[in-house]
């Protein structure tokens, strides 16, 4: 990245930053990264991503990698995935970790929650109708157990049984036998996690550190 | 009995305090109105007093705290009581402020307090001219550092939001090593005269030991108390004894070596908890716990009593200049100090504190009895203005513990600071905690930075491959903290559900009208043939599934033949998860008894449990994708579950072959109508094969029986 070619970035960048809330040093450090990862193509697909090392002991290596190229996760109406990625979708879902500005109002702090939430459904909600049920729950669960053998197979069941039980009664309360429960919709999603400050725990320190220096070894 | 108690006192003075007090304490719950009003150490104070003017009418010597009784008996309990139990999660999210507050705070009280009194001191005269700086600097160590005992008492009672305690409380936890040095520092050069900047430099080294040291050798006994922990399988008895012992040793090594003893506690009780409560039984969890409340309460309220006692007790000398100044400087210190700090503070936090925080903070800020007994140690050879100090520690104390803790309470309401929620923690609570953890672990990982996910998550796989095997005994070591949640919530209803008497009530968590019927999914109209009973017939079944609801297991969760799996690897399973889900499901059974049926499972000792086993390719096939799709079904089915396909027929009591599931699986899902009676499991011998998979699709009702809308549902699946 030399000063010459600086000028047209530059722009790229602040509109970028407008419309992520990036700064532009932090927006020049992920495309850096951008560009390692896609070896300095204009575009990023799942290979590359799937060969960063350090992911590979992630339980849910997978669904991390899919929200990157779900489209739902770009812009509010989207639907399905592709197959890849330029740099604006990139810094896109990245901008979901940001962590809240210091003085936003509580409007912002709740836009900024329901935010992060639904990307969160999202990743959960693999066939995108709205709702996730008992077979993507239990998917869930399965991938954060999936290193611990049979024994974590098994409970992976009770456990996501017994945690869509606690959605059922906490959204929608008693319920005859032969009510069905259809699945955990965006709202009962946002009330079950209320507990969880997520504006706050979801977030990364986007340092404003060069690290792709640091990274040489390990990645690519 | 007051008499009796007198007579006691003329024998034993600190036995029959100890009796009194522990009498007292008791009372004082009795009293809801006062209680709520005044905290129970300004109670307890006030007891010490009253028990302490007493015994001066009577004419015996009312015995001071001593300060070896103090800091061999009465103090560690009570640290390992608040180590043992530290909520690690949120003291390591907030280390940096706490050690920002513990160190620099605490330093920059000290100065401040020390060398402001010493300019009061010599602007004073006369009787005050002969303090010296390092007295002085001396003083305001020791009265700078926040006590933990006072913090716990109060803090316990007003119930404060979880931030907030474990800043103030982690703080005062903290600064005994920055005490421990500044008061070893101070006193040794008190008889030395004088320091150079060697001498500063040699402090901080020296509080880089003392405080290191003190967690390395906490650390060290807290392993060995894990180890000891993992063979204890067959001396369940003597576990709590463990517990006990090494870390008292900690302390005690600790101090021998004059480094931070309370430091070493806490070390030790957070390194050894998740180790040894993954290898202790039950019971002996219950004891160490109990044992711990119970201790720490009983020298809790000792100390606060010693505290009254040794107010009426020792060698007072009042001047008003001293005391007063000391008091107000104390407050201003804290003040600043904290404000100070949390500018700073909040540049590097993502929660800021909030001027609220920090009021509480400032506010929380309670001095006690280890101040009182760091003075007490004090040599009146070296420190001729001994009493002094004495006296003036002592009003500071009873100013933080009588104004402070009384009114912290109506200021929390007042100023509407967020309290404690009292919600338990629930298991989807517990399942995106973890998942969040992994996925920022995974997007700092793609950003390419190492952060402090990433550090985390490299400790925890180290934990998990080496620590624990080392550590904790048999299987247990392989266990994810999901599942040693999901474990310990079960074990919890199983109790109170056997403690309310079995009753059709599920424990509270989940009302008894929400059951797996309600979240197993449906099918989808087209999917199923279901039968039509008449009314008789449905009582007919429901009577025979009754009397076999023992040996019952869950239904099935799966209606589609695709996905009814039989594990392979199910065969060499744990025999106490085998154990652990019949007792769930006895519960279950006993609360879906009055409402409805079930269908009824598999036997016990067939190799199934259905699970409904996705491809593994997580994106490609949603479950639901493949129901809506049944009637017009294309799926291969030997490719990526053939040996589950295979065995599912093993499942419905060992018959059949390949051939037949082949055979049903070319012939896609053209069923008959079956006849009722085949819905029922152990009446399979002798029914033939046309009916099989009829049965087979019967099982995977979700529904006990027929029900309005599925009346319709009886045609053949293909269109």
């Amino acid at each position: 990245m030399g000063s010459f070619q600086s000028l047209p970035d530059d722009h790229q960048y602040r509109t970028l930053s407008q419309k992520t809330d990036f700064s532009l040093e932090q927006i020049a450090i992920l495309h850096n990264r951008f560009k390692q990862l896609s070896q300095n193509e204009e575009t990023l697909r799942r290979d590359d991503l799937k060969t960063i090392q350090d992911l590979e002991s992630n339980p849910i290596r997978y669904q991390i990698i899919e929200a990157f190229f779900d489209r739902r996760n770009f812009q509010k109406d989207g639907v399905g995935s592709v197959e890849e990625i330029g740099f604006e979708e990139f810094l896109t879902v990245m901008s979901y970790f940001r962590a809240p500005a210091h003085r936003i109002t509580e409007e912002q702090r709740e836009e900024m929650r329901r935010a992060k939430l639904r990307f969160l459904f999202n990743m959960h909600d693999t066939d995108n109708d709205g709702t996730i049920t008992l077979e993507e729950y239990r998917h869930v669960v399965e991938e954060l157990l999936s290193r611990s053998g049979a024994l974590g197979r098994e409970t992976a069941k009770g456990i996501a049984d017994a945690a869509m039980l606690e959605v059922a009664s906490i959204s929608v309360g008693p319920m005859a036998p032969d009510e069905f429960y259809e699945g955990i919709t965006f709202e009962h999603f946002l009330k079950i996690l209320k507990g969880i400050e997520i504006e706050t725990r979801m977030h990364i320190r986007f340092l404003n550190m060069d690290t792709t220096v640091l990274c040489k070894q390990h990645c690519v | 009995m007051l008499l009796s108690l007198l007579c006691v006192f003329l024998y034993n003075a600190a036995l029959g305090m100890g009796c009194m007090s522990t009498v007292l304490s008791g009372w004082f719950h009795l009293i809801p109105r006062l209680s709520s009003i005044v905290p129970e150490s300004c109670l307890l104070i006030v007891v010490g007093l009253l028990v302490g003017g007493l015994m001066k009418l009577v004419g015996e010597i009312p015995p001071v705290l001593e300060s070896k009784i103090f800091f061999l008996y009465l103090l560690p309990p009570i640290i390992l009581d608040a180590g043992y139990f530290l909520p690690i999660r949120q003291f390591t999210e907030n280390l940096g402020t706490i050690l920002m507050f513990a160190v620099v705070g605490t330093l920059w009280n000290a100065f401040f307090v020390g060398g402001l009194l010493y300019g009061v001191c010599q602007l004073e005269g006369h009787r005050l001219v002969t303090v010296d700086l390092l007295s002085c600097l001396l003083f305001g160590s020791i009265i700078s550092a926040v006590d933990p005992v006072a913090v716990l008492a109060v803090f316990e009672e007003i119930h404060i939001n979880e931030l907030l305690h474990i800043l103030v409380f982690g703080e005062s936890l903290l600064n005994d090593a920055v005490t421990v040095v500044l008061y070893h520092l101070f006193e040794e050069y008190s008889s030395v005269g004088s320091i150079t900047v060697m001498d500063v430099f040699l402090g901080i080294v020296c509080f880089l030991v003392v405080s290191l040291g003190g967690i390395v050798v906490g650390a060290i006994y807290g392993i060995l108390a894990a180890f000891t922990s993992r063979f204890t399988s067959h001396t369940r008895v003597i576990e709590p004894l463990f517990v006990f012992v090494y870390s008292y040793m900690a302390y005690l090594s600790a101090e021998v070596f004059h480094l931070s003893g309370i430091m070493a506690l806490i070390a030790c009780g957070a390194v050894m908890r998740p180790y040894v409560e993954a290898n202790i039984s039950h019971k002996s969890h219950t004891t160490i716990k109990y044992f711990l409340k119970m201790w720490s309460s009983v020298s809790d309220t000792l100390i606060f009593i010693f505290l009254g006692v040794s107010t009426v007790a020792g060698p007072h000398e009042w001047n008003w200049t001293f005391v007063m100044a000391t008091l107000i400087f104390c407050l201003v210190a804290r003040v600043l100090g904290v404000v100070g700090l949390t500018f700073v503070i909040n540049k590097f936090r993502i929660v800021k504190l909030t001027s609220k925080d920090q009021f509480i903070i400032a506010y929380g800020g309670l001095r006690g009895a280890i101040a009182f007994s760091l003075v007490y140690l004090l040599k009146t050879e070296h420190f001729p203005m001994r009493n002094m100090f004495l006296t003036a520690i002592i009003t500071v104390i009873f100013f933080t513990v009588f104004v402070q803790g009384m009114t912290i309470r109506p200021l929390v309401d007042l100023l509407a600071v967020k309290k404690k929620q009292e919600t338990k923690r629930s298991i989807n609570e517990e399942i995106h905690t973890q998942f969040l953890d992994h996925l920022l672990t995974g997007i700092e990982d793609i950003c390419g930075h190492y952060g402090h996910h990433h550090w985390k998550d490299k400790l925890n796989r180290f934990n998990k491959k080496y620590v624990k095997k080392c550590l904790i005994a048999g299987e247990r070591s392989k266990e994810p903290q999901l599942i040693a949640f999901y474990h310990k919530m079960e074990m919890k209803q199983a109790i109170e559900l056997v403690e309310s008497g079995g009753g059709a009530k599920f424990p509270s968590a989940l009302p008894s009208t929400v059951s797996m019927q309600n979240i197993q999914p449906k099918k989808p109209p087209q999917d199923r043939a279901l039968p039509q009973l008449s009314k008789a017939r449905e009582e007919e079944i429901r009577k025979i599934l009754r009397t076999n609801l023992q040996r019952t297991r869950q239904r099935l969760r799966s209606y589609n033949r695709h996905t009814l799996v039989a594990d392979p690897y199910e065969d060499g399973w744990n025999e106490i998860l085998i154990k652990r889900k019949k007792m769930k499901e006895l519960e279950k059974k006993i609360s879906q008894m009055n409402n409805y049926l079930t269908v009824p499972a598999p036997p016990p000792d067939s190799p199934t449990i259905a699970r409904a086993r996705l491809a593994s390719d997580p994106q490609a096939w949603g479950l639901k994708s493949v129901t809506e799709s049944i009637p017009t079904i294309k799926v291969d089915l030997a490719s990526p579950q053939s040996p589950e396909s295979v065995n599912m027929v093993d499942e419905f009591g060992k018959k059949g072959s390949q051939s037949k599931a082949s055979k049903e699986e070319e012939g896609g899902l053209t069923m008959k109508v079956p006849s009722p009676t085949n819905q029922r499991k152990d009446k399979t011998a002798d029914e033939d094969n046309d009916k099989e998979p009829q049965q087979r699709l019967m099982r995977c009702l979700s529904d006990p029986g027929p029900t309005a809308e599925e009346e319709d549902e009886d045609e053949a699946f293909l269109p």
